[in-house]
């Protein structure tokens, strides 16, 4: 007599005669059994999950398009900010200093993070001096964007002895230049190596390989990069507390550009009418985050239909 | 006329004119002892063949005589390379000097990412050409024969083309500079049957104007197409496999009547 | 045997050596790009040595205690960060453990065949979208929806279980409560993303072991798939926690920034970047010292779980690859 098969799960097992195969699996699985029950409730919990996880962009996008769409007018985007108990107003300054200081900062960054990325890509991809940059930027992503402006504060305010545009706009660029940097680098490398041995076979020193193959080839990648950066440097708001500090002023007045002087912008004018008790600065709050991140998302679409060209 | 046996290492020299005569005493990548002891003259208005098993350094040496394998880290060549009367490993050369003047073309074709026009006139506008870029393109495409097939779509990706196609690209953007010397390096692995009969057809017709140096597995391909044939073997060596120079001589000799044992058995197909 | 060299360059030849601007112009961009390698390096050395040689007076005055002191007296100079630095810790805890919980269930959902292609990148666009909105906007998303929405809940949990140091206090408007879960919806991003290629690294081999073997889809997961990309997923969470210590504006606007000291979930409370922003703009010289003081302390607890971070990344990359 053969001794009694242990019960498997989902298996009928018998013992029969000895030399006897044991009796066919149950192959069919009942969805209440234990196992496929645990499976099919975590899958619940699983979906569940991810839609609570997506809750809050649709309820911020909700409460933007509601409370900011509907104080949302041409008005507002061109008038100056209302002081106090004042009425109507605008952020046109705020928009145009925002263009202005990411602007600034990407002419800074940008050119500084794709010359390293040239030099961590293609001069000295394995020296000591591209390993250390490497941890640097990398490190550098990491650097909360207060202490951005901290720095700037200390490294431009305090020496021109004012608030200024190009303050907040060093701040913006110190953000910018890590991801400018490590993202060109990474397009850089996917130019494949035949198509460089091309150009060299045919005579190119190495600044002409970069210039002519190399960045042309991967500029789809860096550009992507850049947006990026440029989309995350629109909607910071940190750094420009005390370096740009905040103004209700144009930047233009009286015919004069005035950069060296406390500089409006959509983020810092966010933050300050937040928290105001007052229901118009509050409704401008609400437009302004509505123009702000449709900029942040329109640059970052776009940033992402250029990736996808590419392929 | 000078004739010398050839023998191990060495070659028969004809006083037709070498263009590059290589001297190769060794090349090392880091450590590792890659090819040792070949002298290759390079004869003008011929093609030279370069055959032997894989890992017989063919490739090595083809790219020596350009300083490509200067790209590669750890590359070391001991030994000299003589083109226009100078050594172009001497320590005053430029290989981007050097590069200007020698055409090469790849296994693989790599075609850069702009129109076909602008890929042929690529090497044109390197050295600042200032004649009529046009017809130069034209007159490399028409050697190359692909301007049949591209005329009318000059200003197309040079990547929208076939895989033949786009290997006569390459060499036409190669030999638009009307370079003195072509490398091929195994220009047709990478091809079908049919594409690699028109290119060897191409070749035989790029001989009356350019001297060519091509690599091959294939040595068929090698008699029909070349001139000259150089043999390489590998043989075992601390390290790794070390590549070296058997005989080189008239492509008809080497294949009927090799002078070296190691010669008859490759021809027959006792290794590959 | 000579070498004769007959018209080895052609008299077509197009051919020329490199003008001499060819060759100035490749030393040129090469030094230029060396240069703005290094400038980069250079800039992290700059800002460390900037903040740290402005906290130094603060540093000489204050001295430890600094750390430890809980008040924030600027009349009488008596400054002390102790429940700032308690507050970003506890606020990035409390955000790591929901959004780094929520943000690894993500990455599992996302990568483990549990949707098809196109609902995949929906839900994918969204975490990234997530990621994109503007921390003021969060901010203000906070004030005006997740505070009132919170608050009944919260004072129903004070009235019950008051006793429970968490639940101690009542949620008037800004807490700590608010504050982290909005900083959750923040760093879940970041931890989705790193954990989602963590998970992608596993090798389908080690899928195909585990499914071999007859699992379930969760038991391959739980057992065989989140262990294998453990490391990597630890990782996320680190950055994750990284990225929540040096969150500003949406804390600054949600956490109340009052210097208690407390345990409760709905009290107001203090971080290091909030005390920052809020201050700044306000202070005098003397106070000016002391806030570089307080940056230079977010910067090195920033950076040593930002380095910490990026190391475990290296580890895990290096360990999946064998």
């Amino acid at each position: 007599m053969s001794p009694a098969l242990p019960a498997v799960e989902g298996r009928a097992v018998q013992a029969t005669g000895a030399g006897a195969l044991p009796a066919a699996p149950r192959l069919r699985r009942s969805p209440w059994e234990t196992r496929a029950l645990r499976s099919t409730l975590l899958t619940a919990g699983a979906w569940l999950a991810a839609i609570v996880a997506s809750v809050p962009l649709f309820s911020v996008l909700y409460m933007l398009i509601v409370r900011g769409g509907s104080r949302l007018s041409w008005e507002v985007l061109v008038e100056l900010p209302p002081a106090g108990f004042e009425m109507g107003g605008g952020f046109g300054n705020a928009i145009v200093g925002t263009l202005v200081m990411v602007g600034l900062g990407a002419l800074i960054s940008v050119p500084v993070g794709i010359a390293g990325a040239v030099f961590l890509a293609e001069l000295g991809p394995n020296s000591s001096l591209a390993a250390a940059v490497r941890f640097a930027a990398k490190t550098l992503t990491g650097l909360p964007s207060i202490l951005a402006g901290v720095f700037a504060y200390a490294s431009v305010v305090l020496v021109t002895g004012t608030y200024s545009a190009p303050a907040g706009a060093v701040a913006l660029a110190v953000l910018m230049v890590p991801t400018v940097l490590l993202t060109a680098e990474e397009a850089m490398k996917m130019v494949p190596r035949i198509t460089k041995d091309a150009a060299y076979g045919l005579g190119c020193t190495r600044s002409q390989v970069i210039w002519k193959i190399v960045l042309p080839t991967a500029m789809p990648g860096i550009l992507t990069g850049v947006m990026l950066a440029v989309a995350r440097a629109a909607g910071e708001t940190a750094p420009l507390l005390f370096t740009a500090l905040f103004s209700s002023y144009w930047l233009v007045e009286h015919g004069a550009v005035g950069l060296m002087r406390p500089t409006a912008s959509l983020a810092v004018l966010i933050y300050n009418f937040a928290g105001m008790p007052f229901e118009n600065q509050i409704e401008l709050a609400w437009a302004a985050s509505l123009v702000l991140v449709m900029i942040v998302l329109f640059i970052n679409i776009a940033s992402r239909l250029l990736g996808r060209r590419r392929a | 006329m000078i004739n010398q046996v050839a023998t191990n290492g060495h070659a028969t020299s004809n006083q037709n004119g070498i263009v590059i005569d290589c001297k190769l005493k060794q090349v090392y990548y880091g450590d590792f002892l890659a090819v040792r002891d070949s002298d290759v003259p390079i004869e003008k208005g011929k093609i030279t063949g370069f055959i032997g098993p894989s890992g017989c350094g063919k490739s090595t040496v083809l790219r020596s005589l350009n300083r490509m394998n200067d790209l590669i880290r750890g590359f070391r060549f001991e030994g000299h390379v003589h083109f226009h009367g100078q050594d172009v490993y001497a320590r005053n050369i430029d290989p981007v000097v050097l590069r200007r003047y020698i055409g090469m073309v790849f296994q693989q074709p790599n075609p850069f990412q702009m129109s076909i026009f602008d890929n042929v006139a690529f090497g044109l506008r390197l050295n600042r050409f200032r004649g009529k870029v046009g017809e130069r393109v034209e007159q490399a495409l028409t050697r190359a024969a692909l301007w049949d097939e591209v005329k009318d779509k000059l200003k197309n990706n040079g990547l929208s083309l076939s895989g033949g196609q786009q290997q006569r690209l390459c060499i036409a953007r190669a030999i638009a500079t009307e370079p003195s010397v072509l490398l091929m390096d195994e220009p047709c692995s990478a091809l079908d049957p049919i594409a690699t009969r028109r290119i060897e057809e191409l070749m035989i017709q790029l001989k009356q104007n350019y001297t060519i140096a091509i690599v091959t597995h294939n040595m068929q391909q090698a008699m029909r197409v070349a001139d000259t044939t150089a043999f390489f073997s590998v043989e075992m060596s601390k390290g790794g496999r070390t590549g070296y120079l058997v005989e080189m001589g008239p492509t008809q000799q080497i294949f009927e009547n090799p002078q070296q044992k190691l010669t008859k058995d490759y021809i027959s197909g006792q290794f590959s | 045997m000579s070498i004769v060299l007959e018209g080895a360059r052609s008299p077509d030849s197009v051919a020329t050596d490199p003008s001499s601007w060819d060759v100035l112009a490749d030393r040129l961009f090469r030094g230029l790009a060396k240069a703005a390698a290094a400038l980069i390096l250079l800039l992290l050395a700059f800002i460390l040595w900037q903040i740290g040689r402005r906290a130094w007076p603060g540093i000489l005055e204050y001295g430890v205690g600094f750390l430890t002191s809980t008040t924030w007296d600027v009349g009488r100079g008596h400054f002390g960060i102790l429940p700032a630095i308690w507050g970003t810790i506890y606020s990035s805890f409390l955000a790591l453990l929901i959004g780094g919980f929520f943000g690894v269930v993500m990455a599992i959902f996302l990568t483990q065949d549990f949707l098809p292609p196109r609902l995949a990148v929906v839900f994918r666009t969204t975490v990234e979208l997530l990621a994109a909105i503007p921390s003021v906007v969060y901010g203000l998303w906070g004030i005006f929806f997740v505070v009132p929405a919170i608050r009944p809940t919260a004072n129903w949990l004070y009235e019950h279980f008051g006793g429970i140091p968490i639940f101690g206090s009542t949620l008037s408007g800004p807490g700590l409560l608010p504050a982290a879960l909005v900083l959750a919806i923040m760093i879940l991003p970041t931890v989705a993303a790193v954990s989602q290629d963590a998970l992608r690294q596993v090798p389908y081999r080690v899928k195909e072991a585990a499914y071999g073997m007859g699992t379930t889809r969760w038991e391959a997961i739980l057992r065989v798939m989140l262990p294998t990309a453990a490391t990597g997923i630890f990782g996320a969470l680190v950055l994750g926690f990284g990225r929540a210590l040096g969150e500003t504006m949406a804390l600054a606007m949600l956490i109340g920034n009052s210097n208690q000291l407390s345990l409760s979930l709905f009290s107001p409370a203090n971080t290091l970047a909030a005390l920052l922003a809020l201050n700044f703009p306000e202070a005098g010289p003397r106070e000016v010292q002391v806030l570089m003081y307080a940056a230079l302390v977010l910067l090195a607890i920033t950076l040593l779980v930002n380095i910490a971070g990026g190391m475990i990344m290296n580890f895990a990359t290096r360990s999946i690859r064998k």
